[in-house]
């Protein structure tokens, strides 16, 4: 018993992540240490940015990490995971570029209207699903298919062009570097997007009251919480993290393509979510863990690409990996090696009390 | 039927009545294309194109349906098919024995093999070390989709002789055939493969009624605690569940080979979701201990037909095709809500 409160208390489910982190580290330093050196270079625009494999790693995931945010929320509230997050992203995507295009002029306040449209419009779609979780109680995964399977069609109905290009400073400001500031842009939205998350469970009951939903609905109802309300939230803030990654990865490309945009970022941010070591089947959360879990899986892919792995083949090697974080992750597994562990220990108390 | 007539004593189950409206559907969609597009729709081969186009996708449903009941997920189907094809056309491309007739057989055992590994594999994770079916899945489709791409990038044709002649066999029943312009008869022609789907339909429907197995996997799905201490080995029953899920997938990829003879990297891509979809829609629930293979056959079937309207409809274009097939599951999904929270509100009463 004492084992399992240590277990629980200090970094708690965020030990296992954090030991992969540490690993994959350790695996790239001794593979090659020059996986980690840090350069500026100038791009093409004539700014400096900071170049290497952290920085891209870091920089890549902010997506993914956006995302596994509202994802967390959502798994924690309601149970089960959103799978419509990549289709759904597609379509604030396309209205993004339709409402930029129907302005014309790319400028600063015209990319903040697109963006507040979207986030709109992401929201509208994101609140369907949850309707459909929290009014009509469906399981959240069978909620969302209905959107996964044909959102990517309405994101080219929407747009009507297979790939518009966007090209403009602001765009590029976002998606890559703001001049005379080295760091990428989205790095920065991720901490935003995090700072606001945060502060908005700091000075309000979401967190517990999400929580709360999530162990157990009906007694949470009973304590005066609006359990239809929480869910209707969390798929909200997911919407609202969803539209500001799909700006994140416009942006980034310069162009919208309805099949790329987002492409599979549901399956790895439900990946995200449960490295993380949050429970899938909802309760209490952790953001961190699930931040944590983007940057792991990113740090997987590159490190996998630094090793010369052919982009296509990189699925294998990744599910074996996520296989070994998962047993690691095992209860059945944890109980074992704490039950081993205290047998150790106490032989070894055993064994020192007989030399004394 | 027999309910009606005792006077409601035996009323339908969720399942039976969910089953029901979904095939319910089917025959009613299939009327309305029989009226409205005629043409290939009057005729019986129709049918059995729906049957021979979809019978990979009738057996990995027939997979998830028995997942399903039992509680969990299964999202590596589709990638399991990808594999086993990839492999049986590689080794049936080989020379020596694989040339021979025997080859085909090897291939076979191979399909099983691969997809009996799989279901081994995550149903250790999933009932054993207790780990969220939907992330062990995940990563067997991945590891499963990224083997494909490792085994060949490029497309591999199946060129092994025997193997044509296996794809070209088909049963032809001429009385249900048609007369061709040219006044010849032209007999309805079922492939193997539906055969062995409608086999796989009919063993999977005896299991889950009638063997010890299938009562245990319904009990786990409904309540895995009642099951526990009604002595049911809850851990051993999931991963059977999972097994018979694996060898099922293999079978579907050897199916799928029959059916387009060369493999692919992007073979069956996304066919989980359209095997959770048919499963749904056939009246098997997400949280277990609810469901029916004939009901997701008739999803499959469901599924199919909608496909097929499409393609013969004006609106002939992938992203028509793919909004109307959302747009359908939207429907069933919130119907199957509907009718079941109304029973709920009238069991109460």
């Amino acid at each position: 018993m004492s084992s399992k409160k240590r277990a629980s208390s200090g970094l708690g489910q965020l030990l296992i992540p954090l030991i992969a982190l540490g690993i994959l580290l350790l695996f790239n330093l001794l593979r090659d240490p020059s996986f980690f050196s840090i350069g500026v270079a100038v791009n093409n625009s004539g700014n400096q940015v900071l170049t290497g494999n952290l920085i891209s790693i870091i920089d890549s995931a902010s997506e993914l990490a956006i995302i596994a945010m509202g994802m967390t929320l959502v798994t924690a509230a309601c149970g089960g995971q959103d799978i419509s997050v990549g289709a759904v992203g597609a379509i604030s995507g396309a209205v993004l570029v339709k409402v930029l295009q129907a302005f014309g002029a790319i400028t600063g306040p015209t990319v903040l209207l697109a963006l507040l449209v979207s986030i709109l419009v992401t929201i509208l779609f994101k609140l369907f699903n949850g309707t459909l979780v929290a009014v009509f109680r469906i399981q959240p995964m069978i909620a969302t298919l209905i959107l996964y399977s044909c959102g990517r069609s309405i994101a080219y109905w929407i747009n009507g062009d297979a790939t518009p290009q966007l090209n403009s400073p602001i765009l590029s400001a976002i998606g890559m570097t703001i001049p005379g500031i080295p760091v990428p842009t989205p790095i920065f939205c991720v901490l935003l997007v995090g700072l606001l998350l945060a502060l908005i469970f700091k000075f309000t009951n979401i967190s517990l009251y999400t929580q709360s939903v999530g162990i157990n609905q009906g007694a949470a109802r009973l304590n005066g919480i609006n359990p239809t309300a929480i869910k209707l939230l969390s798929f909200a803030l997911l919407g609202v993290c969803v539209a500001i990654s799909s700006l994140i990865g416009v942006s980034r490309l310069g162009q919208l393509n309805h099949k790329t945009l987002l492409v599979d970022i549901e399956m790895d941010a439900i990946l995200a979510v449960a490295i993380g070591g949050n429970n899938l089947g909802g309760g209490k959360f952790k953001l961190s863990g699930s931040i944590l879990g983007a940057y792991i899986i990113q740090m997987l892919t590159t490190t996998l690409y630094a090793m010369k792995v052919s982009p296509v083949n990189v699925k294998a090697y990744k599910a074996i990996v996520i296989i070994i974080i998962v047993i690691a992750g095992s209860p059945v597994v944890q109980a074992k090696v704490s039950a081993l562990w205290k047998k150790l220990r106490s032989g070894r108390a055993a064994a020192s009390k007989e030399v004394g | 039927m027999s309910g009606k007539n005792n006077r409601r004593r035996e009323p339908l189950t969720d399942a039976q009545l969910l089953m029901t409206i979904s095939i319910g559907i089917f025959v009613a969609m299939y009327v309305l294309a029989m009226i409205f597009l005629g043409g290939g729709f009057l005729k019986a081969q129709q049918i059995f194109d729906l049957l021979n186009d979809n019978s990979y996708l009738i057996i990995i449903s027939c997979a998830l349906t028995v997942v399903m009941i039992g509680g969990g997920i299964n999202i590596s189907v589709g990638g399991v098919i990808g594999l086993t094809v990839m492999a049986c056309a590689l080794f049936l491309n080989g020379t020596g024995i694989a040339a021979g007739p025997l080859g085909i057989v090897i291939a076979l055992l191979l399909a099983l093999g691969i997809g009996l590994a799989f279901g081994v594999g995550m149903g250790f994770l999933v009932s054993y070390l207790e780990i969220q079916p939907f992330i062990v899945s995940l990563a067997g489709m991945f590891l499963a989709r990224g083997l494909t791409t490792i085994l060949s990038v490029n497309p591999v044709k199946v060129a092994h002789e025997g193997f044509g002649e296996l794809v070209k066999a088909k049963i032809k029943i001429p009385f249900l055939g048609y007369v061709a312009q040219n006044g010849n008869l032209i007999p309805a022609k079922i492939e193997i493969g539906t055969v062995v789907a409608i086999c796989v339909v009919i063993l999977m429907y005896l299991l889950l009624r009638y063997v010890k197995l299938g009562r245990n996997i319904y009990a786990l799905g409904g309540n895995r605690q009642s099951a526990l201490m009604l002595g049911i080995n809850v851990k051993r029953t999931c991963f059977s569940s999972y097994v018979i899920s694996g060898v099922l997938s293999g079978l579907a990829g050897f199916v799928f080979l029959m059916h387009k003879p060369a493999g692919n990297a992007s073979v069956a891509m996304r066919s989980e979701m359209d095997a959770i979809a048919a499963s749904i829609i056939g009246g098997t629930l997400l949280t277990g201990g609810v469901g029916n293979v004939i009901g997701t056959f008739f999803g499959v079937m469901i599924l199919a037909t909608i496909q097929k309207i499409i393609a013969l409809s004006p609106l002939n274009a992938s992203w028509w095709q793919e909004m109307a097939s959302g747009a359908m599951l939207g429907f069933f999904i919130i119907l199957q809500s509907v009718v079941l929270s109304n029973r709920g509100k009238k069991a109460k009463n």
